[in-house]
């Protein structure tokens, strides 16, 4: 990086800094209620504490595990059925009334659901991050199945390919930008999932660590676990990103 | 060699249905010979269906009546003896000038050392050296046509159908693209059937012209515009200017009936 881009950057989270301020001079000034809002620095104290006995690190990989397990099968499922739904009509007609049934469900109501099939463990919140990330890349891959020019399908056929060939070749780059977009939305839902779920019934990972933490009235760590929550989902959104703009650096 | 590059077409209809509204009738018994290495251009005026007669040719569209056959087969599908060059170019935007050039020849399974080398061969042809590796959003107009051009002859079509290639191009590199059309077909003859609305290009480029009436399309005349020697000379001799005049007089009453008929088609 360039100076002037260390600059540009430093300047762009400038606002993050100077809420962190504000919020350590207001604890320690009890402008607010210290056991409402601890002081950010014991909040980084409580955050070292968790990682070094481990907690944070154990919890975090099952949630980790489970968001990522969802996601995964969601974009292996839902792209895939997005991309054959934007190619045979009989599908399109059979599924497309089912995923808009499904689209405006809150998809936490579905939590004591997936608890019912799969129980208290790992199955019911991949299950759920499943079914919630689906619709996303579902839409997002149909949309850009269809919307995919068909003079190139028709240049593809003429210099050979066909079926499975022209598919990958040419309607799935053609469908990548949206499917993309479809996707990143996927990676946000499945972070909320992940929580709400874990929040209301788990034995461990994020969500119960600051139900846990919470309800046992230890708010720094409570604080703190949020917050790495937060960053994740920030990191991973940031990341997401620069992949994304690594595989479709064609455009412009 | 018998046929090679010959197609018949034997009074070919075609309907136009639109997802809404009712059916156009587009083509109507259209017969038409190319002859091997032939170029032959087709003209008429915009929705006359020269361009959807091109795609039946191509096997991009069903045949519905009559039969096109294609050194003495019917068409039934796409195949990678008649190439296509389109007007908006085609190329895949995801792939650089020389994966699209390669990626013909690589469905025709060309050995890769063999094909490296043919594309950089074509690549050099075209003028694109040094743009091997660009993306076809940072290409003008001309150099994408020049791409797409290098990607169909690369894997050695007999036919070339070209969909009024140079329509979207600017004045100068329509013309310079047009001269070295006619250079590359002077060198590696094939047949190809041209599309275009525009007279001066169509007697310029082609040995023949098949005019087309206004819908439905119908081959209203052909016309032999054969000269000597084609180079940019030509354009000013009389022989040229008055071979434009007559092609113009042909296509113009068509072009006002379908004028007219557009205007139809918006009043009801």
């Amino acid at each position: 990086m360039t100076q002037t881009a260390v600059t540009q950057t430093a300047l762009r989270y400038l606002p993050l800094v100077l809420i962190a301020i504000a919020w350590e001079v207001a604890a320690r000034l009890n402008i607010v209620d210290a056991l409402a809002l601890p002081p950010l620095s014991k909040v980084a104290v409580a955050w070292a504490d968790l990682v070094r006995d481990g907690e944070l690190v154990d919890n975090g990989m099952a949630s980790l595990y489970r968001a990522f397990a969802g996601l995964g099968l969601a974009i292996i499922v839902g792209g895939g059925l997005g991309l054959c739904m934007a190619r045979s009509r009989l599908l399109d007609m059979f599924v497309n009334p089912l995923v808009e049934l499904f689209y405006p469900l809150p998809k936490s109501a579905l939590i004591p659901v997936t608890v019912l099939w799969l129980g208290f463990g790992d199955g019911s919140k991949i299950l759920l991050i499943f079914l919630g990330c689906m619709i996303p890349v579902t839409i997002g891959a149909y949309n850009g199945a269809r919307g995919s020019d068909h003079v190139l399908v028709w240049s593809a056929r003429s210099m050979g390919a066909r079926r499975v060939r022209l598919m990958w070749d040419v309607v799935v780059p053609s469908a990548l930008p949206e499917l993309l977009n479809g996707i990143r939305t996927a990676l946000a839902l499945a972070f909320i999932l992940l929580v709400s779920s874990e929040l209301i019934v788990s034995q461990k990972g994020f969500g119960y660590l600051i139900g846990y933490l919470g309800s046992t009235g230890s708010y720094e760590g409570m604080y703190a676990v949020v917050l790495t929550v937060a960053f994740l989902g920030f990191a991973a959104d940031r990341l997401y990103q620069l992949v994304m703009q690594w595989l479709l650096q064609w455009r412009e | 060699m018998d046929g090679q590059g010959q197609i018949v077409i034997e009074r070919v209809n075609h309907t136009y249905r639109p997802p809404r509204g009712r059916a156009v009738l587009a083509l109507s018994d259209i017969s038409l010979e190319v002859r091997p290495r032939e170029f032959m251009a087709l003209l008429g005026p915009s929705g006359c269906g020269k361009s959807t007669l091109l795609y039946l040719v191509g096997g991009f569209l069903p045949i519905e009546a009559g039969r096109i056959v294609v050194e003495g087969k019917p068409v039934s599908a796409p195949g990678p003896d008649r190439g296509i060059v389109f007007q908006h170019f085609a190329l895949f935007p995801w792939k650089t000038v020389r994966a699209n050039i390669l990626y013909g020849l690589e469905r025709q399974g060309m050995p890769r050392a063999e094909r490296e080398q043919r594309a950089q061969a074509f690549i050099d042809m075209v003028g694109l050296r040094g743009f091997e590796d660009s993306y076809p959003s940072h290409l003008s107009g001309g150099m994408k046509q020049r791409t797409a051009l290098a990607r169909t002859l690369a894997f050695d079509p007999d036919i070339l159908l070209m969909d009024e290639p140079f329509g979207a191009l600017d004045a100068q590199t329509r013309s310079l693209m047009q001269t070295e059309l006619l250079s590359i077909w002077k060198r590696t003859p094939k047949t190809v059937i041209f599309v275009t609305h525009d007279v001066q290009e169509a007697v310029y480029l082609a040995e023949r012209v098949a005019v087309m009436s206004a819908r439905p399309g119908r081959i209203k005349a052909i016309v032999e515009t054969k000269f000597g020697n084609r180079d940019p000379s030509i354009l000013r001799t009389k022989e040229f200017v008055e071979k434009v005049d007559e092609l113009w007089n042909l296509v113009r009453d068509e072009a006002i009936k379908a004028q007219e008929s557009n205007q139809e088609t918006k009043a009801s």
